[in-house]
């Protein structure tokens, strides 16, 4: 018990960097995932194929494989970057950025088929139907699965300790092998500050389901 | 949906839509040359790093990606089979009329739930000093039991009350009301959603690379350690054969997902308007 307190330092900075971490990765998984939804569902074939392209072989691929090419085959290519940092966010944001693109979508799918009929026979284009019409209704169907898609984005940091950044989990394993007694109190620090992020999130979630329940 | 958002294109659109085609397969193909000339600047695409896949040595490099493949494919299809039912009893207690057992599990799931997968893994590794297939195992059944209990819960709050009413009132327990009428039909609504979580299983085992199970991610970087020149070409491989058996899992569900919704349109069930899985189901395809 009394390793938790030691380490408490290690874990704030720790706390620090996953959070950092996730919100970089986040808002840029957020605006690449809506602009693949966008291409998903444009007129242009080259995009929709480029974008579904994309999204399948992002989601089937492991984030591990992932992590691995960003921080290990990447810089081979010529990618050259100071931190590993870097490489993290690349992996978790381009991971994300097809999740979230999946969920857009189905929640354009979601608005009813009159809301699109209606807005396109008064002559809009396809940029305001989606701009002005269907994208604001389809956010609120689409913030619950995307407060879960962060959630996950946060739990998914934790690789990164793996491959060298000294997040909360990178800690965790440095700090298990430095307190080898206190192992199981040090791993329930770890967690406890993840849950400290993901729970609040995930009663978000529940609210705004709620929420959009009602107003539906 | 997709169909309605534009006109069916005229002449002009379709010029313009061609136009755009052009120039984005252009921009794609160039961003990919790109690519390929700097991976053959660095001799990437020289025989000798690919050759190791076909010449006399390529049954050791393929028997050891095979022993990789075989590891993922047995720690994935351990844990599911023990995850699935663990599920089904998690959900139970769960959706349980009795508040003091309710209430518990709902705690518990929260917190299996808000957990990193490589974080359990870790935890029964370092703290139970279990061989890493154990921990990976454990680590996949504790997170994936708490995601199919979800998944599962959402399906029967997604059956009409009467069919619990109607197994009620013929004098069903609640026990076999749940057995026998609710689970049934919800885990064959859940279907797509239990199979796309199989998938996420499946790419979560790859995390045994980070307590170094020697699955398949583990093998590829084993063949670069022993020949760093091959890093590229073993890394492609593992990936393709990744994607490959996650993209056929992905496939089968979308399969079944039509195959049932056929069903469905004839069935009795049709009866019931489907309400679009995909957004209600509480974030279980995400990870």
């Amino acid at each position: 018990m009394d390793a938790i307190f030691e380490s408490l330092p290690q874990y704030w900075d720790g706390f620090l960097r996953t959070l950092f971490l996730a919100v970089v990765s986040g808002v840029i998984a957020l605006t690449a995932g809506t602009l693949l939804a966008a291409m998903r569902v444009s007129p242009v074939a080259a995009l929709r194929g480029f974008s579904t392209f994309y999204v399948e072989v992002a989601r089937n691929t492991p984030l591990t494989i992932i992590f691995f090419f960003s921080a290990i085959v990447l810089p081979r290519l010529g990618v050259k970057f100071e931190q590993f940092e870097v490489a993290a966010i690349i992996a978790l944001s381009s991971y994300t950025a097809a999740f979230v693109a999946e969920a857009v979508r189905s929640g354009v799918n979601s608005v009813p088929v009159g809301q699109a009929e209606a807005a396109r026979s008064i002559g809009m284009t396809f940029t305001q139907v989606l701009g002005l019409v269907v994208l604001p209704q389809a956010v609120r169907t689409v913030i619950p699965p995307l407060i879960n898609i962060m959630i996950a984005l946060v739990k998914n940091s934790s690789v990164a300790g793996a491959f060298f950044v000294l997040e909360l989990f990178g800690y965790g394993l440095q700090l298990s092998n430095s307190h080898g007694d206190a192992v199981m109190w040090i791993l329930i620090g770890v967690a406890f500050f993840y849950l400290l992020i993901t729970v609040p999130l995930g009663l978000l979630a529940h609210f705004v389901e709620k929420k959009v329940a009602i107003a539906r | 949906m997709t169909s309605v958002l534009y006109d069916v294109p005229g002449p002009k659109a379709r010029r313009v839509s061609l136009i755009g085609s052009v120039v984005g397969s252009i921009i794609i193909a160039g961003g990919v040359v790109g690519a390929i000339v700097i991976l053959s600047s660095q001799g990437i695409f020289n025989a000798s790093r690919w050759e190791v896949f076909v010449n006399e040595s390529a049954k050791d490099v393929w028997t050891q990606l095979g022993y990789g493949v075989l590891a993922t494919l047995q720690a994935a299809g351990v844990a599911a089979v023990i995850a699935f039912p663990l599920g089904v009893a998690l959900c139970l207690l769960r959706i349980s009329l009795i508040s003091w057992i309710r209430v518990p599990t709902q705690v518990v799931l929260e917190f299996l739930r808000g957990m990193p997968v490589v974080l359990m893994i870790l935890f029964v590794l370092l703290v139970f000093a279990t061989t890493p297939f154990t921990a990976v195992v454990s680590g996949l059944v504790l997170y994936n039991a708490a995601i199919f209990a979800e998944i599962l819960r959402a399906g029967i709050q997604s059956l009409p009350k009467g069919q619990r009413e109607a197994g009620l009132a013929i004098g069903l327990r609640s026990f076999q009301s749940r057995m026998s009428i609710e689970f049934p039909q919800a885990i064959r609504r859940m279907l797509p959603s239990l199979i796309a979580q199989l998938v996420v299983l499946l790419k979560d085992t790859s995390l045994g690379y980070i307590v170094a199970y020697e699955e398949l991610l583990r093998k590829v970087k084993l063949i670069s350690d022993l020949e760093p020149s091959l890093l590229f070409s073993a890394f492609f491989v593992g990936a393709a054969i990744y994607i490959l058996i996650n993209l056929s899992v992905s496939r089968l569900a979308i399969w079944i997902e039509r195959r049932g919704s056929k069903k469905a349109a004839g069935g009795m069930a049709s009866a019931i308007k489907t309400v679009d899985l995909e957004v209600n189901v509480p974030g279980p395809e995400t990870k």
